[in-house]
Parts: C-alpha cells; sequence; structure tokens
C-alpha cells in the first residue's frame, strides 16, 4: 500500500520522534522536578523558558535553533570544535527541534504529576530507613509514572506533528529531514501528488491516535494494577 | 532506655515547647488538639528541626543542634494518625519496605513474626486501598515494628477508627508496650485511651 519512500518517511519520523522524547525525558523531568518541588531564585524565569516554544511561532523557535547551532552560532561552533557534529540539515537536527518543541508539554505532564505526590509518603519512607535518594527511587519516582507515561505520549505526538522549527532549522531533506508534516506538504507542491498526501495524512492521523490510545492504556493499566485485588 | 526530649519550635505565630523524659512503657503526650503534639512526634522522627534543645534516647543523641540525624537514622518507629500506606506496594511490600533496608543488626523481628503479631496473614496479597481503617493500622504498625526501631511513635492512631476497631487495635498497642517491651511515645486528646493505655502522661499545651 505504502511505496519504499512513503516507509522511509514513516520511519525517519517514528526514528525523529523517538529520539526526540526519550533524549528529552530525564531533562524534562528534572525541569518538572526543580518546579515542582523547589523555590530559588530565577524559577519564573525558567518557568518562562520552558514554556517559551509553546507559545512562539514555531518559525521563530527554528530561527533561533539557527542562530544557536548554525555554524557560526555559539552552540554550533563547540558542538563542530569537540566533538566534530553539525545538526544543520541533519536528522539530528530535526529531533533537536522537535525536542524543544515537546520539551513544555512533558514538562507540564510531569509537573502535575509530582505535584499530586503526597510528600508525606516520602517522610514515612525516611522513618523507616531510605535516605533521601532511596525514598526518591522507590516512592515518588512510581507515584509520578503516569504523568511520566503522558509525558511521553504527549511529547512523542507533538515530535512527530513538528513542522515549523524543522523546516526553518534543518530545511526539507528527503531522507534526512523530511518527517511527515514535511512530506505532506512537499507532496501538496507537487501536481498529482493528492493521493501521496492522502495516504501520508491518514498515517499521521493514525499514528497519533495510537499514540493516544497507548497513553490511555498503559495509564489505566497502572491504575488497574493498583485497583486489583481489592475488596 | 530514657527518652530525654527537650525542644522549641516555631510554626508561623505558634510556639511549640516541650521538655519530659519518658520511661520503659507508653508514655502518652495529652492535650487539646492544636497543641503542637504531632510536630513534637515530627521533632522525634526528624521530619520537623526543632530550633534549639536535644533529643536523646539513652545514650544516643538524634539532635542538639550541632547533632541532628537524618531520619533514616534515628531508629525511630512511626504509627501515623491516617496510616501512610504507599499506595503503590501491596500490603507484604509496604511491611518489608524499611526491613529491606535497614541493617540486619537493627532488625528484631521477622516478617512471619510481625504477621502472626498482628494476625495481618489475609491481608498480605491486598493493597491499601481496599483494606479498612482498622486493617490499615495494623498494617502500618507492622511496617514500623518490622523496620527495627527502639522507640515507637504513635499519632492519635485510632482517630479514625469506630468503636469495635479501636478496642482491637488498643490490645495491639498493649501487647507492643507488655510483651515487645517497646517505649512508645503515643499522642492523643482522648482521655479514656489514656487512662486506658499509658504508663506515664505528659501534659502538652496547658
Amino acid at each position: 500500500m505504502l511505496s519504499p519512500e512513503e516507509w522511509g518517511i514513516v520511519a525517519l519520523s517514528l526514528k525523529v520522534g523517538g529520539v526526540a522524547v526519550l533524549a528529552t525525558l530525564p531533562i524534562a523531568f528534572a525541569l518538572a522536578w526543580l518546579l515542582a518541588r523547589h523555590r530559588f531564585p530565577g524559577r519564573v524565569v525558567l518557568d518562562a523558558l520552558v514554556h517559551l516554544p509553546l507559545v512562539l511561532p514555531p518559525v521563530v523557535t527554528g530561527w533561533l535553533l539557527l542562530i544557536a547551532f548554525g555554524p557560526f552560532g555559539p552552540a554550533g561552533r563547540w558542538l563542530e570544535s569537540w566533538f566534530g557534529v553539525s545538526l544543520m540539515f541533519r536528522w539530528t537536527g530535526a529531533a533537536l527541534a522537535a525536542a524543544i518543541m515537546a520539551l513544555p508539554l512533558m514538562v507540564r505532564a510531569m509537573r502535575l504529576s509530582i505535584e499530586g505526590i503526597d510528600r508525606r509518603l516520602e517522610g514515612a519512607a525516611r522513618t523507616l530507613g531510605a535516605s533521601p535518594w532511596h525514598s526518591f527511587w522507590t516512592i515518588s519516582l512510581p507515584l509520578a509514572l503516569p504523568g511520566i507515561l503522558a509525558a511521553l505520549v504527549l511529547g512523542f505526538a507533538r515530535s512527530i506533528g513538528e513542522f515549523g522549527a524543522t523546516i526553518t532549522f534543518v530545511s526539507n531533506i528527503p531522507g534526512e529531514t523530511r518527517t511527515l508534516p514535511l512530506a505532506i506538504y512537499s507532496a501538496l507542491q507537487v501536481p498529482g501528488g493528492e493521493a501521496m498526501v492522502t495516504r501520508l495524512a491518514l498515517l499521521s492521523v493514525a499514528l497519533s491516535l495510537g499514540a493516544l490510545v497507548l497513553s490511555e492504556w498503559l495509564v489505566r493499566r497502572t491504575h488497574r494494577e493498583r485497583q486489583r485485588h481489592g475488596d | 532506655m530514657a527518652i530525654d526530649i527537650d525542644v522549641a519550635r516555631r510554626l508561623g505565630d505558634r510556639s511549640i515547647a516541650a521538655r519530659f523524659t519518658a520511661g520503659p512503657g507508653l508514655t502518652a503526650l495529652f492535650g487539646p488538639s492544636g497543641a503542637g503534639k504531632t510536630s513534637i512526634l515530627n521533632m522525634v522522627a526528624g521530619l520537623l528541626r526543632p530550633d534549639r534543645g536535644h533529643i536523646r534516647i539513652g545514650d544516643r543523641t538524634l539532635f542538639d543542634g550541632a547533632i541532628d540525624l537524618p531520619p533514616e537514622a534515628r531508629r525511630v518507629g512511626y504509627v501515623f494518625q491516617d496510616g501512610r500506606l504507599f499506595p503503590h506496594r501491596r500490603v507484604r511490600a509496604n511491611l518489608t519496605y524499611g526491613h529491606d533496608i535497614v541493617p540486619a543488626a537493627h532488625r528484631w523481628m521477622t516478617l512471619d513474626e510481625a504477621v502472626q503479631f498482628l494476625g495481618i496473614a489475609h491481608l498480605l496479597d491486598r493493597w491499601p486501598h481496599s483494606l479498612s481503617g482498622g486493617e490499615a493500622q495494623r498494617v502500618a504498625i507492622g511496617r514500623a515494628l518490622l523496620a527495627g526501631p527502639e522507640i515507637l511513635l504513635m499519632d492519635e492512631p485510632l482517630s479514625s477508627l469506630d468503636t469495635a476497631r479501636r478496642n482491637d487495635i488498643m490490645m495491639v498497642i498493649e501487647r507492643i508496650r507488655d510483651e515487645l517491651k517497646l517505649p512508645i511515645l503515643y499522642v492523643s486528646h482522648d482521655r479514656a485511651e489514656v487512662d486506658r493505655l499509658a504508663t506515664s502522661v505528659v501534659a502538652i499545651g496547658e
């Protein structure tokens, strides 16, 4: 049903989305924890920075990435000289753009669930001999799990849908940075591309719905696991 | 083992202070609601730092301004008013939580002994949310005992129970006091409870 080219587009989208979300997860969790649990100078600024990609036009985010990670940008020069790596026009750059765009959603989802943890349970764990770290791994983290799962799915859905920042930052290169939304956009420019647009659009819908259903199922399962054997 | 407590702490516009020594048996901290009884237990457990004073158990200093042991190093068991069981762990995993962390030399009760002592064998595979108030409180007591404490703090452990269950749990507390000979600091505002359980009484906030 799908051509090899279309399969390639799907595979690239999954790769970009997967890498973006998995690489962002620990950073997003640390930010969510910091914002939920700690009061420090600059907290409001950090909170605003994290949320910026949510409210900025994606094109502007892409342009900022271009300035920072371009050959003459501070981050770009640093990566180039230390690791010999450039993100320009590479799928890794697309993953970075997707990660930045997904970050606010992921932080929000996890922050809510961290704020929902009854901190007195952590106190109880301490009186039972748990160090702060042990209490974190055995109490706080498992209790934040539904939020982490929600963040993964939301972030993944946002990542594979990313368009504006990606095309601005890493352009629209077949096989390298042409993810599903960019491929749909390109097919729309080509006379007779409607059939491909339809297939790719349906695929997008299926992927997003699939992610949503998966998260719903995961959250319910964690919940049911705790409810089962009741009464 | 003597418990020597002299603590003071300001919380907002309230100031909480207590000074007493407790011997073996059950020492009731008795006083009206809002007198700071729970805060005193929290200071003994290491969950709330006193502004000044000291806390000693036998010859171990838990707090004296310079020394401030973290809760996990105090060997102070705590049974909370609301049980506070871990909702994502079954009863068995709640019971063994502290038991599995503390050094083997600190433990003085096995899981089997605790289960037998409290009569909770039929609850081991259940989730905390499915327990009645009395069952949850038994599990909370077992969880605290299994971590090998030298003293036990109890914060109104009967307050959420009906009369029949209260009597059940009071019998358990008497057996901890008399059979296990574990010193207990017990917070309550109920005169009848204190009359029945207490070896000695400390009036708080009068």
